[in-house]
C-alpha cells in the first residue's frame, strides 16, 4: 500500500484540475495535443501525487524516482502535474509553447524543472529509462523508473529493442506504462498498424504484464504496488484508456489528437470538468 | 621504419586504464566489442560493461540514461552505424540534452576496406559536426587516440571520436600532449599549408617531405579537433602561406574541407584544394587500393599542392 498519499476522491479532484489545465493551456497556446494528454491524466496524477518518491524543491535529488514521458506530445499533462506539485508556478502553465517559455511544445530536459528527459521523437524513452535503471543498480540506489509510452509509439522498432534489453538486463526497478487508448495520429491502431496481441508481445519479450483500466485509481495504484514486488524482470502496465477522456466531445475523437480546443470548445470542456 | 599501431587497440587499452582510476566510467557496445576493442574493458570490469546487442539506437538511449544518472559513458560501434543509424537518437538523447556520453567509433572512412560501402563511413563527420554541442575529434594516430580519450573522459559533454580499422603509422611520440580544440603544426612551411585529419596526417607529412626535396616548403597542420575548430590556426596558415590544401578520409562536403573553407572564406580568402571522397560511395578493396582510387595518397597530396601554388595571389 502507498501510505500517506491523497485518498481516491482527492486524486479524482486533483485529476479534474489537471485536465482543466490541459484544456486551458492548449486553448491559450492555440496548439498542442489534448487527446493523449487526457488519456494519460489519471496515471500521471497517481504517479505524481501518490507513487513517486520525489521532492519538487530538489529536482536533482539523486534518490528520486524518475518519470520519463516517452510520448512527449502529452507534455501538457506532465506540466500540469509538475506545476500542481510546485516544481514551478501554476501561472506558468499559460506560457505553454510561447517564445522563451520554459514549457516547450515537447518536454525539454534542459529547461523545465522536473522534466527528466527531452522527448517528442517517439520511441526513445524506454531506452533512456533502462540507462537510469542500470545506473541505479550500479550505485545500489533504490529509486524506481517509470516510462510512459503511447500505443502508437509501440510501432517504433526501438521500443522493442529496449523491451528486449530491459528483460535481458533484468531491470526490475523499471516500469513501463502503455497508454492503450487504441488511437494514434492517423486513426485507430488496428487500422494503422495492428499491435495485438500486445500483452503477449511484452510477455514474450520477458516482461511482467499487468492490464488495467487506466482511468480507475484503485486499479492504477494496485498495479504500481504489484510492480514493486516483481523481481528479476521489468513490468509493463497496459492501461486501457480513452483518448480525450473526461470531455464528451473529445473522447475517442481523433480530431483532438493534435488540435487545441477553440475558445468555445474550451469553455464547454471546462464546464464538463468542473 | 615507421611503427604502425591501431587506434582502436589504443582505445581499448586506455579505457581499461581509465576504468581503474575512475569507477564512474561505464562502457557500452553493440555486439562489436571484439572489433572496437571495448572487450578489454568488458573483461576487466564486467559489471560496468553493457553489451546492448545489435541495437545501436537503443544503446544511445541507454547511454543517455546512464549519463543523466551521473555516469561517464563510452559507447562504441562502427562509425557508420554510430552516425547514420543513430542520428535521431544522437540528436534527441545526447546533443540537445548535452549529456556526458562519448561515442568512440572505430572503422571510420574507407580504409575499412573489403567490407564495402555498407561498412565505410564517409558521412559521419558531417553528421556529427552538425549536432549542436558535440565535440568531434579525429586522432591522427594511436598516441593521439590515447590522449584524446583521456581528455574526453575528463571533459563534460557529448563527444564523437573517430578511429580507424587498420594499423596506422605513428606521427607522435609518447611525450605528446593533446590539447582539445587546438591544431598542431606538424612542420612549419611558407609556400602552402596542408591541413589534415586522421590517417591523412601521416600522408601529408610524407608529401611535405617529398615536396621539400623539390624545393617546395609546405606547412603541415593536424586538426584533431574538428569541432570546435581552431579558427586562429587556420587564419594564421592562410595569412602566412597563402594556399590551403585539406585532406580527409570523408566526403568532400560537410567535413574538414567545408569547415576550414568557411573560416578561410570569411576571414582570409586564399586558394584552396580539397582532397576527399567525391559525391559517391566507395567499393570493396584493400585500404590502400581504395585510397588510391579516391585520390587520397601521398602522391595526390603532392599533386594538389603543386597545382595550387600557381593560383596563389601574390601581393
Ligand atoms: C518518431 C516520430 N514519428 C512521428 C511523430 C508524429 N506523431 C506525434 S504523436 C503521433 C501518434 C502517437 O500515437 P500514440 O503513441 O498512440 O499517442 P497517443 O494516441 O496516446 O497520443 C505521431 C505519429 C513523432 N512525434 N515522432
Amino acid at each position: 500500500m502507498f501510505v500517506g498519499g491523497p485518498s481516491i476522491s482527492e486524486l479524482q479532484k486533483i485529476v479534474r484540475k489537471l485536465r482543466r489545465h490541459v484544456i486551458t493551456m492548449t486553448a491559450i497556446a492555440g496548439s498542442g495535443h489534448p487527446g493523449g494528454s487526457l488519456s494519460a491524466a489519471d496515471i500521471i496524477t497517481a504517479l505524481y501525487f501518490t507513487v513517486l518518491r520525489h521532492d519538487p524543491k530538489n529536482p536533482d535529488w539523486q534518490d528520486r524516482d524518475r518519470f520519463v514521458l516517452s510520448k512527449g506530445h502529452a507534455a501538457p499533462i506532465l506540466y500540469a502535474a509538475l506545476a500542481e506539485c510546485d516544481y514551478f508556478p501554476v501561472e506558468e502553465l499559460l506560457t505553454l509553447r510561447k517564445l522563451d517559455s520554459r514549457l516547450q511544445g515537447h518536454p525539454d530536459r534542459t529547461l523545465t524543472p522536473g522534466v527528466e528527459m527531452s522527448s517528442g521523437a517517439l520511441g526513445q524513452g524506454l531506452s533512456f529509462g533502462i540507462g537510469i535503471a542500470l545506473a541505479g543498480k550500479l550505485d545500489s540506489r533504490d529509486y524506481r523508473v517509470y516510462v510512459f509510452l503511447g500505443d502508437g509509439e509501440c510501432d517504433e522498432g526501438q521500443v522493442w529493442e529496449a523491451a528486449m534489453a530491459a528483460a535481458h538486463f533484468k531491470v526490475d526497478n523499471l516500469v513501463a506504462i502503455v497508454d492503450r487508448n487504441q488511437q494514434q495520429l492517423d486513426g485507430y491502431c488496428y487500422d494503422i498498424m495492428n499491435l495485438e496481441p500486445l500483452a503477449a508481445k511484452w510477455r514474450a519479450f520477458g516482461w511482467e504484464v499487468l492490464e488495467i483500466d487506466g482511468h480507475d485509481f484503485q486499479q492504477i495504484l494496485k498495479a504500481f504496488e504489484k510492480a514493486q514486488e516483481v523481481k528479476g524482470k521489468p513490468t509493463v502496465i497496459i492501461a486501457h484508456t480513452i483518448k480525450g477522456k473526461g470531455v464528451s466531445f473529445m473522447e475517442n475523437n481523433i480530431e483532438f489528437h493534435g488540435k487545441a480546443p477553440t475558445p468555445e470548445e474550451a469553455e464547454k470542456a471546462l464546464k464538463e470538468l468542473e | 621504419m615507421v611503427t604502425e599501431v591501431s587506434t582502436r587497440e589504443a582505445y581499448g587499452k586506455v579505457l581499461v586504464e581509465l576504468g581503474k582510476t575512475n569507477p564512474n566510467i561505464v562502457v557500452l557496445d553493440a555486439d562489436l566489442s571484439h572489433s572496437t576493442m571495448t572487450r578489454l574493458f568488458a573483461e576487466t570490469f564486467p559489471e560496468r560493461f553493457f553489451n546492448c546487442g545489435l541495437a545501436e539506437q537503443n544503446m544511445i538511449g541507454i547511454s543517455a540514461g546512464l549519463a543523466a544518472s551521473g555516469k561517464t559513458v563510452f559507447a562504441s560501434t562502427f562509425a557508420v552505424f554510430a552516425s547514420c543509424r543513430c542520428f535521431d537518437q544522437l540528436r534527441m538523447c545526447l546533443s540537445q540534452p548535452k549529456l556526458n556520453v562519448k561515442i568512440v567509433a572505430t572503422h571510420g572512412g574507407i580504409t575499412v576496406g573489403e567490407d564495402g560501402f555498407s561498412h565505410h563511413s564517409i558521412e559521419d563527420l558531417a553528421l556529427f559536426c552538425s549536432l549542436p554541442g558535440f565535440t568531434v575529434v579525429v586522432p591522427a594516430d594511436a598516441i593521439e587516440t590515447k590522449e584524446a580519450v583521456k581528455i574526453a573522459a575528463g571533459t563534460y559533454g557529448p563527444f564523437y571520436i573517430r578511429l580507424s580499422r587498420p594499423r596506422t603509422p605513428l606521427v607522435y611520440d609518447e611525450n605528446y600532449t593533446f590539447t582539445l580544440g587546438k591544431a598542431v603544426t606538424m612542420r612549419p612551411g611558407k609556400d602552402a599549408t596542408i591541413i589534415a585529419i586522421g590517417i591523412m596526417v601521416a600522408k601529408a607529412l610524407q608529401a611535405a617531405q617529398a615536396l621539400a626535396a623539390e624545393g617546395i616548403d609546405c606547412c603541415v597542420i593536424n586538426m584533431p579537433t574538428l569541432k570546435p575548430l581552431d579558427e586562429e590556426a587556420i587564419i594564421k596558415a592562410a595569412s602566412e602561406t597563402g594556399a590551403i590544401i585539406v585532406a580527409e578520409e570523408h566526403l568532400k562536403h560537410g567535413g574538414l574541407g567545408s569547415r576550414v573553407a568557411r573560416v578561410v572564406a570569411r576571414e582570409k580568402p586564399v586558394p584552396m584544394a580539397f582532397l576527399g571522397i567525391k559525391d559517391a560511395y566507395a567499393k570493396s578493396g584493400k585500404p590502400e587500393e581504395l585510397l588510391q582510387r579516391h585520390g587520397l595518397t601521398v602522391k595526390d597530396i603532392r599533386q594538389a599542392v603543386k597545382s595550387l601554388i600557381p593560383k596563389k595571389v601574390f601581393r
